[in-house]
Formats: C-alpha cells, structure tokens, sequence
C-alpha cells in the first residue's frame, strides 16, 4: 500500500448517519405510486397432496385486486416455475422446486397461492379466505430414518438420498488397526434459523413501455438475481432491474434465490402496477432458509501422545423438503474442512445429502465450516479428556506448523498462510492460563464447576476460485474519477452491515491520495453497477477488495502516462507516492489523480492514442480461498443447582491479515461470536414428528438478547496471504466458526467431574442439570 | 376513525381502521419509515417510538389508542444537523451494523438514560433486554450506551453530520498562481 493514512485507522463509517436518524432506506421503505400488496396463502402441512385450491372467496373481497394458485403459475405462459440450484455436482438428483405447490406440498408454510389487495391488512385477511383441500401424506423429519425411507419426500425420485460425496486419503484403515485408542462419537449440530432483524422483502414494478421489471429486494446477491429471474420467468437479462437497497441483515439467508421474489415479479407484470410483500417474522421462520442440521459421527484413532493418526467420519446434512440455491454444497464444504488445522494424514470420510419434510437448509454465516470446526475442535478435546493430556498440549502436537504453508490438506485445499501456535500462544498468555486451570482446581474443591474451553479453527473463505464455486467466484470493481476530481466506486459485492462504504473509501483515500469524502462507493443495483457476483462467504474485501485495488492500479497506470506527458517525461521514471504522481527521486514535481483526470477529461492535453477519460472496470479471480484463522477461550462456570451457564471471560485472538478499518473488523468478530454462542447456549429450530415447526416465533426460538451475552474481548496477530494484492483474509463468519467449539468444550470441561465426555447443543439449564445428576439420556460419559 | 396525534412536534389528524397498528400509522400514513418492524410477537424493539415520553413497541399500540398523546420516533430524537448525543454515540462506537434494529434500540436507549442516567454496563444489558441485535453482539451497543450516558450528563454539545463528516466541494480548484492544470474556461469567473 502506498501510504498509510486512511487504511488501518478505526474511522466512523460512512453509512451510518442515515441509519442512525432513521433515513435509510429499506426495501419496505420503498414507495411506488400505485402499489398493492401481497400476502401468500402457505401449507399448514408438511406433506399432502393438494386436491383443490379455491380463491374464489378471496376474489369477492373487495379489496381483493388479484389472486392465483400454483396452477395458474404452472400454466402460465414463457414462466418456468422450477427454482435453481446452483451445483456442479453431476450425480445430484434435484426434483422440481415449484414457485407456488400445485400438486404436493412439501414442508410446512410452502406457498400454495397468492393474494394481492389494496392494503397489506386486506390482503393478510384475503389470503385467509382462500380454501385449500388437502390430503395428508406420511412425513419424515429425522434425516437419519430418511436415509433408508420410505417415505419418500418426493415419492419420484424413489429415495430421500440426494447425493452421497466419499472422500478418501492416506490409509485410514492401517491408521486405525494401529491406533492406540479409538473414539467414537455422533456430535448433532442443530438446526438454526437465521433470523436478521429485517424478514424478507421485496417491491416489484413493471413498465409496460419499457418493457422494464425492476424488482427491490432485500438480497445479498442482486446480480445472481436478476440471472436467475430472467431464467424463471423468460425475460431478456437487460430488461431486468434488481436493487438491494439498504438490507437489514443477511447471514447468508439472503443469498439466494426466493419462489416468493419470482412471484412477485410476475404478479407486477400481470397487474402492471408496483406489488410489495414483505413477510411476517413467523414466515421468515417458516419459508426463510434454515442453516446447519447435521448429524456427524466420528471416530479418531489416535497414539497415547496425543497425535491424531486418522479420522472417519459420516456426515448426514438435512437438506430440507427442496434445494434452495446453495442448498447441497453447503455439507460439502463440512467434508472440506473436516481435518481443521490439524497435520491428520488419514481420511475416511463421506456426506450424505438428505430430503426431509422440512424448510431447506442453505448459507448460514459460515454455511458448512462452523459443524466441522464444531466436530474437529469437541475431537480434539475427546482425545485430550482420553488420554489425561491437556487440550492445549494435544493442539500443539497436531498443529499444522507455520514453516510448512502454503500447505496442501488430504481434502485437497491448500491452506495459503498460518502460525497457529503464535496465535493460541498470545491466546494462552492474555488469560493466563496456568491461572486459569488452577483456579478450576481450588473451585472444584469447593463444589464449584469453572470450565475453561479452547477453539482453535481454521476456515475457508474469500469465496472464491471460479473453478471450485458453483457459478463465478470473481468479483468488480469500477472506479471513476470525474471531472472535478470526485472518484466514483461501483462496487459488484453488495454490502448489508458490512461497511465497505467506508472500508473501500479508506482503500481509495490511500492510494489515489484524495480526502476520504471525495470517494463514493456505490452498491446493489443494476442498472448502476457493472455484474459482481455479492456479498457471502466473507468475500467481500477478499475478493471485491482486491477487484478495487486491480482498478486502482490501472487508474494509477493510466495517470502515470498522462503526467509524463505533460512533463515530457518518460512514465518509467514516474511514480505514485503518497497519493501523487512524482518523479522518482524527485521530490519537487506532483500531480494528483485529480489533476489527471481533469487532463483526461479535458482530453486536448493526451498522449497521442491515448483515449481520453480516467476510469477503470477490472475483475478479480482469486487463485485460491483464504484461511484465516485464530484462538479462542471461553471460561465459564455451571451452576450446580440449575445448571445454568455464566460465561465469564470470553477471549477472541483472531488473524484475517492486515486490518483495514479494525473498528468494523471487530464489530464482524463481535456478531460472529454471538451468534456462534447462540448456537452453543441457545438457538435450535424443532420440529415435530410430523413436521410443524414448533419454534416458529421470536417467542419460541431464542436469539440473544444484551443480558444473556457477555463482553467480548478481541486481539489479533497477522498473516497475511498472498492469494490477493491486499494480503487480507475475510472475517464475517471468523467469529460465528471459531466460538460454538470453544463454548461447547468449556461447558464441557467444567463438567469433566461427572464424567461427561459429550452433550449436543443447545447446552440449555435443563440438559446440563440433568447431566450433573446423573442422567444418561443425551450425555456420553 | 379519527385519530389525533402529535409526532415530532407535529400535529395530525388521520381517519384510520380501528385496528391500524401504530407502528403502520407511523409508517404508513405519515411517511416516517425509520421507525422499523421486525417481529409479529413484540419480540424485537425494533419499532421502539416514545409515547408521552416513555418507550413503547409500536406494533403493540394501536394508533387510535395513541389519539391525543405524543409520539417521538427516531426522526425526531434527531437529525443530521443535530444528532441526539445517542445517535453520535452509536456512530462512534460502531454500535451499528445493517442498521435495521438501531433506530429502535437508540430510541430505547434514550429511554433508558432517561431513568437510569449512569447505568453499569449490566443494567445497560438489562435496560435494552425488549431489543434484539443480530449483528453487533450488543458489545459496541453498550460500549455507545456508556459513552452517550457520559456525554449527556457533561452536557456536550450537539453536533451535526457535516461537523463530524465534512463533504468537500469539488478537489480541484485552481492555484493562487492561476498557472495550473484546470484551463481558464473552468475557472470561476471574476476570480
């Protein structure tokens, strides 16, 4: 980086003063003259065959504009009513995925029709009178009785086995006839609902003259979007404008493609007028996709040192009633990072993708890496507990060593940079942690169960290498300078709370040496912003970070050669230093970027053949993922007489390269741990034997509130990559990967006097009482 | 019905259902769309407004009920020419991610202050328990909670958007030698 004025300064960001006032505008904000709103009519049912679908009740309301069923979508003319699903997996079976059911439903809240009316009260009431006949079917819900059903969620396809993925390396069987222990676990990481504060909602309008669908929608993808919309309902892509305008929180929910988005933008072409739907939070737990859901079980042989010789291993991933767009990498990637950042030469291992008659699970911050980190980081402490050795020691023996990167894995990734040791050392050293095991002594003596838990993970991110993602991993970047010297981003990832506004700004500030104000960056819509791929897989600065720094350098390039035209000078001898173009050597001669495009624009002062204008659009296609990685502690002690957890120190030492703006990078790291806690303490998705979502409300599914959380201390070592031109790692979902384990292995620990080796999460009061009083029920010992 | 509400200082008369929610009133009829919804089990705060002074979810309220009482939303705790030390607080804490349930959790956070001048960082927690995050894991909410708590009771003053985030007028501006890059034809004129 040329100069370091802007990058790694802790700046407010630059897209708060409208959200803090109340001047954002979310797509529910939006407001089109003329619009009617929606309201779906869902199943009540997780499995039945519909018989009949009456709307006619819902018609003769009189505010009633509209109302069609499945059937009328699938008969509709040039509308394809199957969604996609992106994958290059050539053996996946992917049965329909219908915009609304017209014969069969699935999972409970599947849309089986839409109403639209005046008022969004109107349309809630109508919808209420439409009359469905159904008949009811079996169901299943275990992904473990789906593997060997029937019933089958699609009876068709004759199996509820999507896909199975083996995946083999070294020679596990030798490693386990020669292992010195071998234990065996199922470890279940429950189903989680996502739940952003903002449910899903989108506006859509459509211009007859123009023959123009411009649809808002509450995404993380509006460029896979408006692809995709184009597929389904038979639209040239450049008559299609999708926008994300300010979106309330993603985590991966709303990086997809949804029936209901589809549905929309047709109903506003057969109305011709603007149509908006946004959903009800007991919506968003029905029909919003859900993340986890896995069943992995586990066996590690190991030598009586503590070195882990081989891993088998079976995961089961419930993908739900239907592939949503992700829906069946997301275990793949589980299988990928199943070996951590540990030197485990030996694999046995398979996925096993599963139909249920449940919601799809897809991306949920950290989407597949958090269950394999959760199983890796909970092994690592099974072998320490077995062996009588301490966790910290078993780590250290199995860890990756930092001289070996970039390091190539038996799953085939090869990990770009690390130093494990460094960071769990600092780790270690902040908590004291000799201290700490002491102090657990002196309590336990007194009937008091401290429990000190460590995580040390590795992820995969900064997705990603075109090669290896479903469609493109590359991301853009355009940078404009005006005439007056402001400087125009368009960016293609679409940020939402992730505060690139301010860190690309930063970025730009640097290197094209201009005040930070004069630098806007520009987001989420299509018709603005040249294709990019969108914000996920902690992405964004990894990959369209590195997209701007490309468009710098070609800015920088370009500006470079009209100088040294002005100067007659040779562009050799030219340089950018500190923002500004010079002589090398030469302090006494600058031209600033502004100045450079001012002569760009003006365009009598160029080099011949050179054309006029200062901008740049440029792409990135990372090599490689990147992998950051980190520590963390979790200290915490269970009340013998309720069994509740009080989390007293929780400590996080993270490395995602070098810090653009550490302020936002640890405001990622303090959402990330939260919600990994969640999952550890709190949070499960259930549904019944028969398929009704029993957590279907704020009310019955427990996000954190402030209380129930503690303060999170953070630290940080870096290593950067070289995977891109900036060295950076993502850190979106750092927080939420690395903190489940290391929650879920201090309540662990503090439970090592009763014997307990391992309990599924959540590790609610009830469950760890009973594990102290001596139940067997959900506890191995 | 008629309902006759004064919001930010302003007074107005709507003719709405019966069982119009306030929050909708708020939104829907006045256009003041920074007061959010993000639940249907008054759950989330995130529609958090004051009435008569006092926090409410205002997807709990009817509007009728609200008829002859005052209503703050966000828009009036303070705007980008005279940020509420609360709002400035956010902002300089990072107390904010997607932004979604901010305008809630600041109203709220008002509120709070407004009993509990100099609350600990657990009756923060505590105080802002009808409010869920699911971005910042609530530690710079605290954090911003304290420092506006701190900047309230010294009385600091108000300070605008563009005091703490000036915007610059165009960069290029001719030298005071007039001898520059930018030609005579773009320069102001009588300069």
């Amino acid at each position: 980086m040329a100069f370091t004025a802007m990058v790694g300064a802790r700046i407010r960001r630059r897209e708060d003063p409208r959200l803090i006032t109340g001047r954002a505008t979310y797509t529910d904000d939006v407001r089109l003259v003329g619009t009617v709103y929606a309201a779906f009519v869902r199943s009540p049912y997780a499995h039945a065959k519909i018989r009949s679908v009456d709307l006619g009740p819902a018609l003769a309301h009189p505010a009633v504009v509209a109302a069609y069923s499945g059937h009328d979508l699938h008969h509709a003319h040039g509308l394809k009513t199957s969604l996609p699903v992106a994958h290059k997996m050539p053996d996946l079976l992917t049965p329909p995925h219908y915009l609304l059911a017209f014969d069969e439903v699935r999972v409970v809240g599947e849309a089986v029709a839409i109403v639209i009316a005046k008022t969004q009260y109107a349309a809630r009431d109508a919808a209420e009178l439409v009359e469905v006949a159904y008949d009811e079917l079996p169901v299943v819900v275990d992904p473990l009785l789906a593997m060997v059903g029937p019933p089958y969620v699609h009876e068709s396809l004759g199996t509820n086995v999507a896909f199975r993925m083996p995946l083999r390396a070294g020679d596990p069987d030798r490693a386990f006839a020669e292992a010195d222990e071998i234990i065996k676990q199922r470890i279940v990481n429950q189903r989680l609902a996502p739940v952003p504060i903002e449910p899903r909602s989108m506006i859509s309008s459509w211009d007859e003259g123009m023959q123009q669908l411009t649809l808002y929608s509450a995404t993380q993808i509006p460029h896979l979007l408006r692809t995709q919309l184009s597929i389904v309902l038979g639209l040239p892509e450049n008559h299609i404008r999708t926008i994300a305008p300010e979106v309330g929180g993603g985590f991966g929910a709303k990086l997809n493609v949804y029936a209901e988005e589809a549905v929309i933008g047709w109903a506003s072409m057969q109305l011709e007028r603007p149509v908006k739907y946004v959903e009800t939070r007991s919506e968003c737990f029905q029909a919003m996709i859900h993340g986890r859901d896995q069943v992995d079980d586990l066996e590690i042989a190991c030598t009586k040192d503590g070195t882990i010789t081989g891993l088998r291993l079976r995961i089961v991933g419930n993908l739900g009633a239907y592939h949503q767009l992700l829906t069946p990498v997301v275990p793949t990637l589980t299988l990928l990072m199943a070996l951590g950042c540990y030197r485990i030469a030996n694999l046995d291992a398979e996925v096993v993708g599963v139909f249920t008659n449940t919601m799809s699970t897809d991306a949920y911050r950290g989407a597949g890496r958090p269950e394999a980190t959760f199983f890796i980081e909970r092994a690592i402490d099974m072998v320490a507990q077995r062996l009588g050795l301490d966790p910290v020691e078993v780590r250290r023996k199995n860890f990756i060593a930092s001289t070996s990167f970039p390091h190539t894995m038996p799953t085939g990734l090869t990990y770009d940079s690390g130093d494990y040791e460094t960071t769990m050392d600092k780790a270690l050293k902040i908590v004291d942690y000799a201290g700490l095991r002491a102090r657990q002594a002196a309590l336990r003596k007194e009937g008091r169960y401290l429990g000190i838990g460590l995580s040390t993970y590795v992820e995969v991110c900064g997705m990603g290498p075109s090669a290896a993602m479903a469609a493109g991993g590359w991301d853009s970047a355009t940078i404009r300078i005006e005439p007056t010297g402001s400087i125009t981003v368009l960016t293609g990832i679409s940020p939402h709370g992730q505060g690139q506004e301010t860190t690309f700004a930063q970025i730009v500030a640097d290197e094209l040496g201009v005040p930070i104000d004069h630098v806007s960056i520009i987001h989420g819509d299509t018709d603005k912003v040249q294709y990019g791929i969108g914000t996920f897989g902690s992405r964004g600065t990894a990959v369209g970070g590195a997209a701007l720094k490309l468009a710098i350098e070609t800015i920088q390039a370009k500006a470079i050669t009209i100088a040294a035209h002005q100067w007659e000078a040779n562009p050799d001898d030219l340089e950018y230093r500190e923002g500004k173009i010079g002589v090398k050597g030469d302090p006494s001669k600058s031209m600033t970027t502004a100045e450079a495009g001012f002569l760009a624009f003006m365009g009598d002062h160029l080099p011949p053949g050179l054309e006029p204008g200062l901008d740049a659009t440029r792409r990135f296609e990372p090599p490689n993922f990147v992998f950051p990685f980190g520590t963390h502690v979790c200290v915490v002690e269970v009340d013998a007489r309720t069994g509740e957890v009080k989390v007293e120190k929780y400590l996080a030492v993270d490395d995602c390269g070098p810090l653009i703006n550490p302020m936002i990078v640890e405001g990622q790291v303090h959402g990330g741990i939260a919600q990994g806690m969640a999952q550890a303490l709190f949070e499960e998705v259930v549904y019944d034997e028969r398929g009704q979502l029993i957590t279907g409300t704020l009310m019955d599914y427990a996000i954190p509130h402030a209380e129930q959380l503690p303060h999170f201390q953070l630290d940080h070592t870096v290593t950067p990559t070289t995977v891109n031109p900036l060295g950076i790692k993502g850190v979106g979902e750092a927080g939420t990967i690395g903190s489940t384990p290391a929650v879920v292995n201090a309540v662990i620990d503090a439970l090592a006097p009763f014997g307990v080796v391992h309990i599924d999460m959540p590790l609610r009061p009830e469950k760890l009482w009973s594990a102290m009083h001596g139940a067997s029920n959900g506890v191995t010992r | 019905m008629n309902v006759d509400l004064t919001v930010n200082g302003e007074t107005a008369v709507l003719d709405v259902e019966p069982r119009l929610l306030l929050v909708h009133a708020l939104r829907d009829n006045l256009g003041l769309t920074g007061t959010h919804v993000g639940c249907d089990t008054s759950s989330c705060g995130a529609c958090t407004v004051l009435l008569d002074g006092v926090s409410v979810k205002s997807c709990t309220v009817f509007a009728v009920q609200a008829s002859g009482h005052v209503v703050t939303t966000i828009e009036g705790i303070g705007d980008a020419d005279e940020l509420h030390p609360m709002q400035e607080a956010f902002w300089s804490s990072h107390g904010l991610q997607c932004g979604y349930c901010t305008t809630g959790m600041i109203v709220s956070a008002v509120d709070l202050l407004q009993r509990n001048p100099d609350p600990s960082d657990d009756e923060i927690r505590a105080g802002l328990e009808g409010n869920l995050c699911r971005c910042t894991g609530y530690e710079n909410i605290v954090t911003a909670v304290r420092a506006a708590g701190r900047a309230m009771r010294d009385g600091a003053a108000r300070h605008s958007v563009r005091e703490l985030m000036p915007l610059h007028g165009p960069t290029l501006e001719p030298p005071p030698s007039g001898e520059g890059i930018i030609p005579p034809q773009f320069q102001e004129a009588g300069r």
